[in-house]
């Protein structure tokens, strides 16, 4: 009837339980058709036909719940296919100025005042200060993704991203998401 | 820039002020509920409350910052705290299986609670039950109040996490329906066998059912049969039990020393969520402190909107020279898009939910998982960051 199913789960931390149950109803039914109904349930889940993906952020703390929800997916039989990380945002910083932006180091303060004067843009020490703040936390945050990213990169399963979308999925933007999927080798 | 139409929420009055003895953060998954109530738990601490802070799911670091390092159900000191205003903080996270374990063992004899502790019936309700850690946690709210009441703790405001959900009303509902369930009648129907002429029979609705050749013997095995039926036997002196404790606590959330500090995040499903839970509440009557968004993102620079930058950033790109300066301005744009649809989002609740106190919290490159940054978010929440 189908090809496949895709079953829209719980939160990371409550995934062991969620797929547990049927295991546990069948040890509490001990015989009868409920029992062999949990227990045909559950070797599906643990077949190959099943895969369970995760999703998370690039946070630290997304990223511990995923290694963690892996771990315990491993120990009640069942196959991880990939990781997706969502929401990630380009880095807009170049890597040579990464480190001078993040300190919000006096020659990045200049750099800024020139070219705002410019383009005949007025800048009070406030406003040059602003962006000055707010490049130092996008660098900051561009770190930790990378960080995360390659604590990501250790775990045995492929690793998936999909971009940050501004407005959110009403824009329609679910098809951009699923060929980005497909073009890193679906999952 | 939009003028904030909304009430501004003040929760340093909200903590000081001594009438109020709980207050519970609640909110769908994933908007920051436990680093909040911590942040508030430390806040109120320093500020001279007696506090303990119950936590659901703490991240590990968050736990270890509060001296969370392992699930033992009982309240223990926060260390590193300021306590020069008279404040003090226990913190603990709730361990659903030991909380219904501690129900039982308070309500059946010891034989009987035995009994039931060993139950597999038992042991697979406790733990993996829909809405257990929600009953649970409403449980152990009770009890911690009942300290209060009783004199056995000096604690003198409460504050409760709540078990992540994709629907914040699960943390009133789920209680109930769990307790519905183990009063019920069909586990009680199932189990209390009337001998009619020395042989177990099963009254349904008026009609005799024979149970050893009965359909649910087929259904679920006669060995579940039986262990239901231990578990139900032992359980019988907590019957009425369960639904009544959760009606009890539900009735100490209406009372006017409970607050409810709704938590979310400027994204329109969890905004969603506040905005149904801020009615549910509205029509129970259970008093609401407020509304915190979390992760607010905010301009540092005000005064350059969006199109601006973007615009300066294109020109400086066609000069040539001036990379570092594009990018920063680039960032900026984003940041500035970014601010101004969270307060669009923000405004857009405050005029469907006008007279709702409304708090916000900026947004954090990284984690939080000391008390420093607890701090910080404290210092937030109350307005003054």
């Amino acid at each position: 009837m189908y090809d496949a199913v895709v079953l829209d789960g719980p939160p990371t931390g409550r995934i062991g339980r969620f797929l547990a149950v049927n295991e546990e109803v069948s040890e509490v039914a001990r015989i009868g058709p409920i029992h062999n109904q949990a227990e045909s349930i559950t070797r599906v889940l643990q077949s190959p036909a099943t895969l369970v993906h995760v999703v998370t952020l690039l946070e630290e703390m997304p990223v511990q719940e995923t290694k963690d929800a892996i771990a315990e997916l491993g120990r009640l039989s069942l196959r991880v296919g990939s990781v997706i990380a969502n929401g990630v945002r380009q880095p807009l910083v170049a890597d040579e100025h990464a480190a001078a932006v993040a300190d919000e180091a006096p020659e990045v303060r200049e750099a800024v005042g020139t070219a705002l004067g410019a383009v005949d843009v007025k800048a009070g020490p406030a406003m040059v200060s602003g962006l000055l703040r707010e490049g130092a936390d996008h660098v900051l945050r561009a770190r930790l993704q990378v960080e995360q990213r390659q604590v990501l990169a250790e775990l045995p399963v492929p690793v998936r991203t999909l971009p940050h979308l501004a407005d959110g999925v009403e824009s329609g933007d679910l098809r951009l998401l699923a060929s980005t999927l497909a073009e890193q080798g679906g999952v | 820039m939009a003028t904030r139409t909304e009430t501004s929420l003040d929760l340093d009055a909200v903590i000081a002020d001594p009438a109020r003895r709980i207050i519970v953060c609640c909110g769908s998954g994933g908007v920051g509920k436990t680093t909040t109530a911590a942040a508030l738990a430390v806040r109120a601490a320093e500020q001279g409350r007696r506090v303990v802070v119950l936590t659901i799911d703490p991240a590990r670091r968050l736990a270890q910052s509060l001296g969370l390092g392992e699930l033992d159900n009982t309240p223990r000191p926060v260390a590193g705290l300021d306590t020069s205003q008279g404040g003090s903080l226990d913190a603990m996270m709730l361990d659903m299986k030991r909380t219904f374990d501690e129900v039982v063992e308070a309500h059946a004899s010891p034989e009987k609670a035995a009994q039931i502790l060993t139950n597999p019936f038992y042991i697979a309700v406790s733990s993996s039950f829909a809405g257990t850690q929600e009953y649970m946690a409403m449980e152990k709210l009770g009890q911690l109040r009942a300290q209060i009441g009783d004199g056995s703790r000096d604690w003198d405001l409460i504050i409760v996490d709540t078990p992540p959900s994709r629907s914040a009303l699960d943390f009133l509902d789920a209680p109930k329906r769990l307790g519905s369930f183990l009063d019920g009648r069909f586990i009680r129907l199932l189990m209390a066998p009337a001998k009619v002429g020395g042989r177990a029979s099963l009254r349904v609705f008026g009609a005799g059912v024979s149970l050893a050749s009965g359909i649910m013997t087929r259904l679920l095995g006669g060995e579940m049969l039986r262990d239901m039926q231990t578990f139900v036997a032992a359980m019988d002196t907590m019957f009425g039990g369960f639904r009544q404790r959760a009606d009890q606590t539900y009735a100490l959330l209406a009372d006017p020393e409970t607050a409810f500090l709704v938590v979310a995040a400027p994204e329109r499903d969890a905004m969603r969520e506040a905005g149904f839970f801020i009615e549910r509440l509205a029509s129970e009557q259970m008093p609401l402190a407020g509304l915190l968004v979390n992760r607010v993102r905010v301009t540092a620079a005000k005064q350059l909107s969006a199109g601006r930058a973007e615009d300066a950033a294109d020109r400086l790109e066609a000069l040539g020279g001036h990379t570092l300066a594009v990018s920063l301005l680039r960032v900026h744009a984003q940041a500035a898009e970014d601010a101004a649809r969270h307060r669009a989002i923000i405004t857009r609740f405050g005029t469907s939910h006008p007279g709702v106190p409304v708090g916000t919290v900026p947004a954090h490159p990284v984690d939080i998982h000391d008390l420093t940054g607890l701090r910080d978010i404290g210092e937030a929440l109350a307005g003054r960051s």
